[in-house]
C-alpha cells in the first residue's frame, strides 16, 4: 500500500466522477464512468482486495459501460419538441 | 439499432479475440475457489464475449449461435443446478448447500466432495449470469423488439 499512489488515484477518481455529471454529452458521460470504474478497480487491487477488483473490472468497466452505450444508442442527440 | 457496418479490422480482431475471452472465462469459473474470480465474474466475461460479437457484427449473427430459446433455457438451467445441489445436500441429511455430505453420492471423500460441490455451484451461477447478461443487452440494444425480428 503506497499512500502517494492512493492519493493520485483518488484524485483522478473524484475528477472523473465530477466530470461524468458535468459533461453535456451522454456518450462522454458513459465513457467517463467506465474510466471511473477502472480506476476504482486499480484502487481495490492496490488495497489488496483482488476479488473485488476483478468484479469491478468485469461488471463496472466492462458490462455496465456496454449497457450504457446500448441505452444511449436509443436516444437522439437533440430533443424533438 | 446495431447495424452491420463493414470494417474488416474490427470484425477480424473481435472474431479472433472471442475464443480467448471464453477460455479465460472458463478458467476464471473453474479456479474460482483457488484464486480471485468465481461464477459471477466468469459469467460476466462469458456474456461480454457475446456482447463484443453483437457490437462488432449484428444481433442476428449472435442469435444464430445463441438463440433466444437456448438463452432462456440456460438462464433457468443455472438456477436448477444451484438449487439441485443445495437440495441434494438437504435430502442427504445435511443443511442446505452443505457440500460435505455429498461424499455419499460422489465416489470421493468429504474434503474433495466439498470442493466439487463448490465447483458445481460456480458453474450454475456462471451459466445464469452469462445468459442474463446477453438477454439484458439484447433487450436494451434492440429496444425490446428483437424477438419479433424487427431489427433495423
Amino acid at each position: 500500500m503506497i499512500w502517494q499512489l492512493d492519493i493520485l488515484i483518488l484524485t483522478i477518481v473524484v475528477i472523473c466522477a465530477v466530470s461524468a455529471i458535468w459533461v453535456k454529452d451522454l456518450l462522454s458521460s458513459a465513457i467517463l464512468l467506465g474510466v471511473y470504474s477502472f480506476l476504482m478497480c486499480i484502487l481495490w487491487a492496490e488495497l489488496g482486495a483482488v476479488d473485488v477488483a476483478f468484479t469491478e473490472a468485469a461488471v463496472g468497466a466492462g458490462i455496465s459501460t456496454a449497457f450504457f452505450i446500448g441505452a444511449i444508442y436509443q436516444t437522439t442527440r437533440r430533443t424533438k419538441d | 439499432m446495431i447495424k452491420d457496418f463493414d470494417n474488416i479490422i474490427i470484425k477480424t480482431v473481435c472474431r479472433i479475440l472471442t475464443p480467448f475471452l471464453q477460455i479465460f472465462a472458463l478458467y476464471v469459473i473453474a479456479h474460482g475457489h483457488y484464486s480471485p474470480g468465481g461464477g459471477f465474474q466468469g459469467g460476466c466475461i462469458l456474456g461480454a464475449s457475446f456482447i463484443l460479437l453483437v457490437i462488432a457484427y449484428d444481433i442476428d449473427t449472435v442469435k444464430k449461435r445463441m438463440s433466444e430459446k437456448l438463452n432462456t433455457v440456460m438462464c433457468s438451467l443455472g438456477v436448477i443446478i444451484y438449487a439441485g445441489i443445495g437440495l441434494t445436500c438437504l435430502i442427504l441429511g445435511a443443511n442446505y448447500l452443505d457440500y460435505g455430505i455429498l461424499h455419499r453420492v460422489l465416489p470421493v471423500d468429504a474434503v474433495k466432495a466439498r470442493a466439487m460441490g463448490t465447483l458445481g455451484i460456480e458453474i450454475g451461477v456462471g451459466i445464469t449470469v452469462m445468459s442474463v447478461m446477453i438477454s439484458i443487452f439484447l433487450n436494451i440494444a434492440s429496444g425490446g423488439k428483437h424477438e419479433e425480428g424487427a431489427i433495423d
